[in-house]
């Protein structure tokens, strides 16, 4: 979330400080509608558990706890490297449907994200 | 069976007098456990049991360690090398210089190359050769487990999965935390259990066994993952023995359990502690009282006493 908010505020401030011919409008009205859904990594357990989300939405997971933790769909499409505390990995549900995935290293921790249109 | 990786280790095993040694377990007549300071019997039916010992096998000691997780910086433990470190001077200090000691897996954090360095280089201060199984903190490398192999592959098969003998004694050390499965618990994989079929086949039945793996193969606490699904192919293919145990690491406390001629025992970790199963909302690091953390860390030592059946286990921690 910060990271794309700060993307957003960088082009809006570009809009209004150079002539706008040099950042076409299109890019910022790209910019602006993108979701962001967080999930926390937390005492062993992705909270929410299952979430449901439109198309085009980034999840940010976010690790709190002091053992690292990964986030790796079941089918494998996608997958982090091991985040340590207060790493945070994300992703970008392009396609509806329903995406399964777990922890590698504790495997009893599990979640969903659903993506609907 | 691929004893490869055995024979390079004996090359280096600084061999002793093992009369001295019988001496001191001569009259020994328990199999005992220090667990907390409470001794308690742990296969005494076992020992009872061993009768006449094998020609071939001779007393040897050897030590667990566990869970070192070098690397780990955080309130739980904020310095585990020199709490490694501190493991190693008990080790050297013990009366009886061990033949060999068996690293249960965790020796690493975060599976980083500076970290699988430092680990080796505190434990060679020992002079004695070490044999490790990876846990899953050393398996989080973005190529799943190269990183440990790189370091202590050489001469194992599939994941690093290996057996040595030692003095009439047969060690296995398997690999349970390789592609896990969600939802599940730790995995040994059919690849693992074939292999595992095929180096047990050729053994005399009264061949004392030593399994050690990281994450329990008695199912310990199924919520929070600590056991083994397919742990029961591989102890069946165990039973036939007189004498197995298993040793292991993960849960960073002492456990025993005893299921007929085989017996499970969990050790401390070197680095921190963790919840009893269910007392926490999560597995994750016990943060103690400064005071309080060595009597939690500890290591563990394995008498090999004499024939078939008498492993003697002493769990000591740091206090």
């Amino acid at each position: 979330m910060p990271v794309l908010s700060h993307v957003g505020r960088v082009a809006l401030l570009a809009v209004f400080a150079v002539p706008a011919t040099l950042v076409p409008l299109q890019a910022v009205v790209a910019a602006a509608p993108a979701k962001v859904q967080k999930v926390a990594i937390d005492n062993f357990a992705f909270a929410p558990q299952v979430i449901v989300v439109a198309p085009g939405t980034t999840v940010i997971w976010t690790n709190a706890d002091e053992d690292p933790h990964t986030v790796t769909a079941t089918d494998k499409s996608f997958h982090s490297a091991a985040m340590d505390t207060n790493e945070s990995y994300s992703f970008t549900f392009a396609r509806p449907g329903e995406y399964a995935y777990f922890c590698s290293l504790h495997p009893h921790m599990t979640g969903k994200v659903i993506v609907k249109g | 069976m691929g004893h490869d990786h055995d024979h390079a280790h004996e090359r280096h095993l600084n061999r002793r007098s093992l009369l001295t040694r019988c001496a001191g377990w001569a009259g020994t007549a328990a199999v005992y456990s220090v667990a907390g300071g409470v001794v308690s019997s742990v296969s005494l039916d076992a020992a009872l049991a061993a009768g006449k010992p094998a020609a071939r096998t001779k007393p040897f000691t050897f030590v667990q360690i566990s869970d070192t997780h070098i690397g780990f910086d955080k309130a739980a433990n904020p310095n585990v090398h020199a709490t490694a470190v501190q493991a190693v001077e008990r080790i050297k200090a013990m009366p009886v210089k061990p033949d060999l000691i068996l690293h249960t897996g965790d020796i690493t954090h975060l599976s980083k190359d500076d970290q699988f360095d430092d680990a080796r280089q505190i434990l060679s201060g020992l002079d004695v050769p070490v044999f490790y199984v990876p846990g899953e903190h050393d398996f989080l490398d973005e190529g799943q487990g190269k990183t440990f192999l790189s370091h202590y592959g050489r001469g194992t098969h599939g994941l690093g999965w290996y057996s040595f003998d030692h003095d009439g004694v047969h060690f296995v050390a398997l690999n349970n935390v390789a592609a896990l499965k969600p939802g599940g618990m730790a995995h040994l994989g059919d690849d693992q259990i074939a292999w595992l079929k095929q180096d047990l086949a050729g053994l005399s039945s009264s061949a004392p066994i030593v399994v050690f793996a990281h994450i329990p193969l008695w199912t310990v606490y199924e919520a929070w993952g600590w056991g083994t699904d397919d742990a029961d192919q591989a102890l069946a293919l165990l039973r036939r023995f007189g004498s197995v145990t298993v040793l292991n690491g993960h849960i960073h406390q002492v456990l025993h359990k005893v299921e007929g001629n085989v017996s499970f025992h969990s050790a401390r970790s070197t680095a921190y502690p963790q919840p009893a199963p269910g007392a926490a909302p999560s597995p994750g690091p016990l943060t103690v009282p400064t005071e309080q953390l060595p009597s939690m860390l500890g290591i563990r030592t394995a008498n090999f006493v004499r024939g078939n059946g008498a492993i003697a286990l002493i769990d000591a921690n740091f206090a």
